[in-house]
């Protein structure tokens, strides 16, 4: 793999950048790999990566029906926080912030992580108590978030109303490491590795089988034939449940559609991630100079890709009222993805009933965060069986009734 | 130079002048232009910079496709960014200002880009600023995103009003183009309801400027006289500058209604956002006109072909006095006959076909004098701010200039795009034209509704129909089939007699010349706001990124504000011929809405500010507001947290009324409470169900505490049930919780349980609710009645009707606070007339009304539980000590099965106790208390936390309550809970209850 | 923006008259049952790329609840009926698979 620097592309410039080569190779598929991960979205390049990085498992293969990244890790808001209560959450969040923090030179790509803050505002007292409470837990767990006053939220953000007539900000929690990545680079970065520690990407192949013997997987079938594996990660979002239906179990998951928006691009007016939870709005800037707005859910399961307007009226109502000028932008673009919720919101990185085969899915609204730090478990699990930063999030923790519920910090009113 | 010409300009009033400002020069148009006509009336060509390169930019479209032309406009609260000048209509007083440059628009050191741009080439930040790595947030960032961002970001409260419609209609036109009348007229001479949109001032679309006769008139005039007919018709709408700006599922598309942009003195709303739920919609959106690439063709007086010639016919705007045309098709000729008409110079037409004999288009122009050179095309453009010349080569060469030809305009066509965008927002699909090089919509395969029937009906040359002939015949059977799906089968109309004019077939040219070397490519502008060229989707396919996606995501291509417009079909064509495979296999981007950009006050409305959400009053709520209310939101109820008096702080205010209460007597405003009916044969069996206590056995008149927990186990709401007869209960819940459990009942009712005979009815604001509760509580309601509510008469935990103050009244003999307490419950309109007569009953026993935070002390120091403090939704009864309001007769209740499964009957679930700082402090909310030693995730172990935490001015002591593990077994041991501010407090387990263990002040 | 047409009230309204509740047709585990069986009742919900039969709540109107049979893919409503039924009237699956010949869901396919 040719390196990426300043040199590189200036050498490059000298001779009209014809010396570029791929950054993934287009490989046939072979008849069996060690591990096939099914998804070449982030969180399924992240394994593959991991389990060549951290386990020398390298005869791998990830399966994408599509094109690489193409789902909910180009469509999503780009956020990067671990300022999460439970503390598996807390765990493998942190665990992804703290690789995105030096991923650019890891993979030697430019993924763009801007350590800028994020913060979430209070505008309740039920979340002031919820937010303080998340402070504590995170002042415990090893996660850098400060409780800050309304008059330190109006410093950092000067474009914000905080005495809204309606929702007055009464204080946020502040987490200064977190921030934003360019989320296509992401994929692009752990694609480009993969490739280059040999394992096969192969774009436009669809699973649609899966192969098992004595209760124990033993490859998949594809538009682009059967392929053997010793182990089969199933990575694929909002398509989770159908992989499982083709193995003989169900998921605990349901698929709906989240929306989000961007403006047409401004000069820069605000440096740093805010999320408005009472009022179901959060928005950041991009370097590119759009405002990043993220919607709502559908309440019904959908596969569209779209969603319906009066959702995003309702954010850009929340985010006006947050930050008045808004309402003098215009919109640019409005989105959807598909996104898988479980049902206490929290993923699943499990062991299936399947022996060999294994899932992640069920990010929800929170994916994009996670990608390495789900990449590092997943790997982990698939390679020994077991990952401390897994442990929590098996299948079994609903049958159990051992839930990890981050609604928790949103408070109930009284 | 561009220059107004003495004649011309069907869309102008000459006769009002209008004053401007661009930059704070000061010009003049005339009413009818847009700014961009004006602009170019006054020779102002450069109207910005580029996003990466920051390289000069001048107008290149006429309409919504413009991706140069954004400026700021206006000043303080009505400045706004990014407006574009080809689609604002221009008014007196108009302020604007150019963008994306610093010190000036003619000299912006940004343009050192343009010098670097083959360093800078697609993804070059992928490769670079990866080391050190502290640059990329410390350096690198802040001056990418400083040189990013076109326009100004506002920094005041906007002023204007904006409003929503509601429309409804059968058939919808977006577009009112001749095709767009057209179908409308077919559609609505069959009865049904039309309604017709269209995002310019005008009606007619570029008929009237391209030409043609229909039914042996010009067609402006057939466009006057649809105008009128259309008018007439009752079921007919018409709205011009209102723009078809998404369509969504089930027939719902938005329209953008620019009311006020053009009159900003004027009354009314700035924007109107219609919201229209159409039965059939008919997408007569025209076609965009598409660039060449050639090296220099993104330079200021390089422009499209048909906006050459709209300046012209509509504006009178010549943009230069010498226009070279380059072409691969018939249409440009019409630019070039038209400048020649108007006494302007063509040097030449470049065509880079090679016909076998002239089209009626080609000998047109040669018979009016125009050298026409077949086969050839542009070797390059001169000039830098402005077009000086173009060098002519072979087009299928590469590139060798054989003449140069002196000129100040560059009119070029690539061919024509149907505008798909509304086709496909709803999943439209698209086939490839090879007729036209172009994708138009595949009507099988059209989106579809509620129903599964097909919505959307493509018309005119939005759906590939280029002539004039065509598109009416297109537009007729659209408007016609559109009325049938909607149900309407009534009169037909007849295609109008158009005389077709032959033009020859266009040639696809994606590249110019055909053989351009890197050089070329370097230079030949796909998007032009966002500096994306040839050569860089080229290298995007070298480097795999063979996707559309990735190659857009990858160059920026079409991700500008104009969302690739002009750009992308040149694009993919580009990207397709790099990757050896056929255009369709490459296939789109997905088209989003809107359209083009929409104001985010639009699509706000009137819900701003106090509107933005409806707020719930109680009753006494203007009672709170003049007696200085603290208030808190609690869903969309605002409760007093407290009543400050002049020089209290918030504590010293609350410290004062719950004081006060417990002394003597206090009143709380609790009519926020949910109060929900349920009535009927089985509501006791129904109610057994829903709590975990037993409520069948509860008799009436009596009242009974209770838990609700969800079918996941979990504490949902709680809150007294009062029996009123054998088949009527009433039950409170939270404040929060009204609306939820009525509707977790109804559930239930409806949809396990249907055969039960319950009914449920939400009564919360239907009466107000009164809380007198302290020791002179009875003494003070006796004197507003005659009824015995004496401790035998109305005993703790018992209900009564009697009459207060002449008014017919419940009282529950309840509490939350540990005292004697009485919580009446009036009708709603009566609920201030009792407020102010138990406020003048109480004032010998100094009444004091409290608000929430005074309730919640007194419930904390009672060791009541509160939702949402000692629930969190993770929380099950057992965790709370509730056992003894968990039924042991039921065999069955909601949550009964969910708390038999192995986490919820772990014994080292935490469990609430009362916790008391060794200090006297107050314990921070939310603290978690410590245990030895750190997790497999390197987390500290915790053992407990705080779930509620106050001072209690009656104890005067912090006091608190949490869960910590096996707490009941710990009485008397010390937990440690770290602050944040990296201190330690210390506190002791306790029993929750802190005050009057044996409730003595409320059983009197 | 769904429209949907409550089968008690008659009422076609917006996606906003209207609140989603999910799966349909759902037999309750209660106190007695095994742990798969309660969990496949609150957690192993269809999620069908295609033709769902799902519960509404028409809550800001007539309140009452009521299953509509839907396809997640195109959004296509093929009727909706009232919920005190444990499994689609004829009519409704008639209309389902005149449009998708072959469709299945759970075990009422």
């Amino acid at each position: 793999m040719k390196r990426y620097s300043a040199f590189a592309v200036a050498r490059e410039a000298l001779r009209n950048h014809t010396g570029w080569e791929r950054a993934w190779a287009s490989p046939e598929p072979k008849k069996k790999y060690d591990v096939i991960i099914v998804g070449a979205g982030g969180h399924g390049l992240a394994t593959a990566y991991y389990l060549g990085k951290n386990f020398g498992i390298t005869n791998v293969a990830v399966l994408e029906k599509g094109w690489l990244g193409g789902g909910n890790t180009g469509r999503n808001t780009t956020i990067i926080r671990s300022n999460y209560l439970q503390d598996p959450s807390a765990a493998i969040y942190e665990k992804a912030r703290s690789l995105y923090e030096t991923l650019s030179q890891d993979l030697n790509y430019n993924i763009m992580f801007s350590p800028r803050g994020v913060m979430m505002l209070a505008q309740t007292q039920a979340e002031v108590r919820g937010y303080e409470r998340t402070a504590h837990a995170n002042a415990l767990q090893g996660v850098k978030t400060e409780y800050i006053g309304p008059q330190r939220v109006k410093q950092l953000v000067p474009i914000i109303n905080i005495d809204g007539p309606r929702y007055p900000v009464l204080g946020a929690i502040w987490q200064e490491r977190a921030g934003t990545a360019r989320h296509d680079a992401v994929a692009w970065g752990y694609a480009r590795a993969c490739s280059d520690m040999g394992m096969h990407i192969i774009q436009k192949c669809e699973v649609t089988g899966i192969e098992q013997s004595g209760g124990k997987v033993t490859g998949v079938n594809t538009t682009r034939g059967t392929i053997g594996c010793d182990k089969l990660g199933v990575v694929v979002a909002g398509h989770s449940g159908h992989l499982a239906d083709m193995a003989g179990f169900r998921l605990p998951i349901e698929s709906v559609s989240l929306q989000a928006l961007v403006s047409e691009p401004i000069k820069p007016c605000m440096d740093v991630v805010v999320m408005a939870n009472t009022v179901h709005g959060y928005m950041s800037q991009s370097d590119k100079g759009e405002m990043v707005i993220g919607g709502g859910t559908d309440g019904y399961n959908n596969y569209t890709q779209r969603g319906a307007f009066h959702h995003i009226e309702e954010t850009v109502r929340a985010l006006v009222e947050t930050f008045p000028m808004v309402a003098r932008l215009k919109m640019l673009r409005q989105w959807g993805g598909i996104v898988d919720v479980t049902g206490d919101r929290s993923p699943i990185l499990s062991k299936t009933p399947v022996d060999g085969m294994f899932v992640n899915c069920g990010w929800g609204t929170g994916g994009f965060k996670a990608i390495p730090g789900s990449g590092w478990g997943f790997a982990e699990l698939m390679a020994k069986g077991h990952s401390p930063l897994t442990e929590a999030y098996g299948l079994n923790r609903f049958y159990e009734g051992r839930f990890i519920d981050e609604s928790v910090a949103a408070g109930v009113a009284h | 130079m561009s220059t107004r010409l003495a004649n011309g300009g069907r869309l102008l009033d000459k006769g009002r002048k209008i004053d401007f400002t661009f930059n704070g020069k000061r010009m003049r148009g005339f009413e009818g232009d847009t700014i961009a006509s004006a602009l170019l009336a006054n020779d102002q060509m450069m109207v910005g910079r580029s996003f990466k390169y920051h390289r000069p930019r001048g107008v290149v479209a006429s309409g919504a496709e413009e991706p140069n032309g954004l400026v700021g406009m206006g000043t303080g609260a009505d400045f706004e960014p990014n407006q574009r000048v080809t689609t604002t209509e221009l008014f007196d007083g108009l302020t604007c200002t150019s963008q994306n440059h610093w010190p000036s628009l003619d000299f912006d050191v940004g343009a050192i880009n343009t010098k670097l741009s083959r360093f800078l080439p697609a993804g070059f930040y992928y490769k670079m600023f990866i080391y050190p790595r502290p640059f990329w947030k410390h350096v690198y960032e802040p001056i990418i995103r400083k040189s990013a961002g076109l326009g100004r970001a506002p920094d005041q409260r906007d002023t204007d009003t904006y409003e929503h419609f509601y429309a409804f209609c059968d058939v919808l036109v977006i577009g009112g183009g001749v095709a767009g009348l057209q179908a409308a007229r077919a559609a609505g001479a069959t009865g049904a309801k039309v309604l017709l949109i269209e995002q310019t001032a005008h009606w007619g679309g570029r008929a009237p400027v391209d030409g043609g006769t229909v039914g042996g008139q010009p067609v402006d005039k057939f466009v006057d006289e649809i105008v009128a007919e259309l008018a007439a018709m009752d079921n007919v709408t018409m709205r011009n500058r209102t723009m078809g700006a998404g369509v969504y599922d089930h027939g719902y598309a938005l329209g953008y209604e620019r009311v006020g942009d053009h009159q900003p003195a004027a009354k009314g709303p700035r924007h109107r956002l219609w919201r229209i739920r159409a039965a059939q919609i008919v997408t007569a959106t025209g076609a965009i006109e598409r660039p060449l690439s050639f090296a220099g063709n993104d330079i200021p007086g390089v422009m499209l072909a048909s906006a050459v010639r709209d300046y012209v016919v509509d504006f009178g705007v010549s943009i230069g006095d010498r226009t070279v045309v380059v072409t691969n098709n018939d249409d440009a000729y019409r630019t070039a006959i038209t400048l020649k008409k108007n006494g302007l110079d063509v040097p030449a037409i470049l065509d880079a076909r090679v016909p076998t004999q002239d089209s009626p288009l080609m000998a047109e122009a040669k018979g009016l004098g125009i050298r026409v050179l077949m086969g050839h095309g542009v070797s390059s453009v001169q000039g830098g701010k402005r077009v000086t010349g173009v060098g002519v080569c072979s087009q299928a060469g590469e590139g060798a200039v054989l003449e140069e030809i002196a000129c100040d305009a560059v009119a070029m066509s690539g061919g024509w795009s149907p505008v798909v965008h509304l086709w496909s927002h709803c999943g439209g699909k698209l086939i490839w034209d090879e007729a036209t090089a172009a994708f138009r919509p595949d009507v099988d395969n059209a989106p579809t509704g509620a129903k599964g029937e097909a919505f959307v009906t493509p018309a005119g040359a939005a759906n590939g129909a280029l002539s004039l002939g065509n598109v009416l015949s297109d537009a007729t059977s659209a408007g016609a089939a559109a009325a049938k799906a909607a149900g309407h089968t009534g009169d037909a109309v007849a295609v109008p007699e158009v005389e077709n004019i032959d033009e020859a077939r266009m040639a696809p040219v994606w590249m110019m010349p055909q053989g351009a070397g890197v050089k070329k490519r370097q230079k030949a502008w796909l998007d032009y706001q966002n500096d994306v060229k040839v050569s860089d989707i080229q290298l995007a396919a070298q480097e795999g990124y063979e996707s559309v996606e990735h190659a857009k995501r990858y160059t920026t291509l079409g991700m500008a504000t104009d969302q690739g417009k002009l750009s992308n079909i040149n694009g993919l064509a580009i990207l397709s011929d790099a990757l050896g495979q056929p255009i369709p296999q490459t296939g789109t981007t997905t088209f989003r809405p809107p359209y083009t950009p929409i104001s985010m006050a639009s699509i706000t409305g009137e819900a701003r500010d106090e509107r933005f959400m409806p707020i719930r009053q109680t009753p006494m709520y203007d009672w709170h507001v003049e007696n200085g209310a603290f208030f808190e939101p609690v869903g969309q109820w605002r409760r007093p947290y407290t009543y400050q008096k002049s020089g209290e702080t918030i504590e010293q205010a609350v410290s004062r009324e719950v004081k006060a209460t417990r002394a003597s007597l206090g009143m709380l405003d609790a009519s926020t409470l949910g109060k929900l009916v349920v009535k009927g044969k089985d509501a006791g069996k129904f109610l057994d169900m829903l709590y975990t206590n037993m409520m069948s056995t509860l008799k009436p008149g009596r009242c009974r505490y209770g838990l609700m927990c969800s079918e996941n186990g979990f504490l949902i709401d709680d809150g007294v049930v009062a029996r009123i007869d054998d088949d009527t209960f009433l039950c409170h819940t939270t404040t929060g919780g009204a609306e939820s459990i009525h509707g977790h009942m109804e559930e239930w009712l409806q949809t396990e349980w249907w055969d039960w005979d319950v009914y449920v009815a939400n009564l919360t604001e239907q009466y107000a609710q009164i809380a007198v509760v302290g020791p002179r509580a009875r003494e003070t309601l006796e004197k507003l009645t005659g009824d015995d509510i004496s401790g035998e008469a109305l005993p703790f935990m018992a209900w009564k009707d009697i009459t207060l103050g002449g008014i017919a009244a419940r009282a529950y003999r309840i509490s939350f606070s540990g005292e004697l307490s009485y919580e009446i419950a009036v009708k709603a309109s009566e609920g201030r007339a009792l407020w102010d007569a138990l406020l003048a009953a109480g004032q010998p026993a100094n009444i004091t009304v409290y608000g929430t935070e005074a309730l919640h002390i007194m419930r904390a120091e009672k060791g009541f539980i509160m939702m949402g403090d000692e629930t969190d939704g993770t929380v099950i009864p057992q965790d709370l000590g509730l056992n003894w309001a968990i039924s042991k007769k039921k065999d069955d209740y909601i949550g009964k099965r969910a708390q038999a499964r192995s986490h919820m009957t772990d014994p080292t679930r935490w469990k609430l106790v009362g916790l008391e700082t060794v200090d006297g402090g107050v314990l921070p909310d939310g603290a978690y208390a410590t245990a030895e030693g750190k997790n497999a995730n390197g987390q500290r172990e915790t053992q407990g936390r705080v779930t509620s935490t106050y001072h209690s001015p009656t104890l005067e002591r912090g006091i608190a309550m949490g869960l910590v593990l096996n707490g009941p077994d710990r009485m008397g041991e010390v937990l440690e809970f770290p602050r944040l501010d990296g201190t330690v407090m210390r506190a002791k387990i306790v029993d929750p209850v802190f005050f009057d263990k044996d409730g003595e002040k409320q059983n009197v | 923006m769904l429209i949907l047409t409550c089968p008690c009230c008659g009422v076609t309204g917006e996606e906003t008259e209207f609140h989603g509740g999910g799966e349909a047709h759902l037999k309750r585990f209660g106190p007695g049952s095994t742990d798969e069986a309660f969990h496949d009742y609150l957690f192993s919900k269809v999620n069908p790329k295609g033709v769902h039969l799902e519960r509404w709540r028409h809550n800001n109107g007539c309140g009452k609840w009521f299953h509509a049979a839907r396809d997640t893919v195109t959004l296509e409503v093929y009727g909706t009926y009232p919920a005190q039924t444990t499994q689609p009237p004829q009519s409704i699956k008639d209309a389902i698979s005149a449009k998708r010949p072959g469709w299945s869901w759970r075990e009422f396919a």
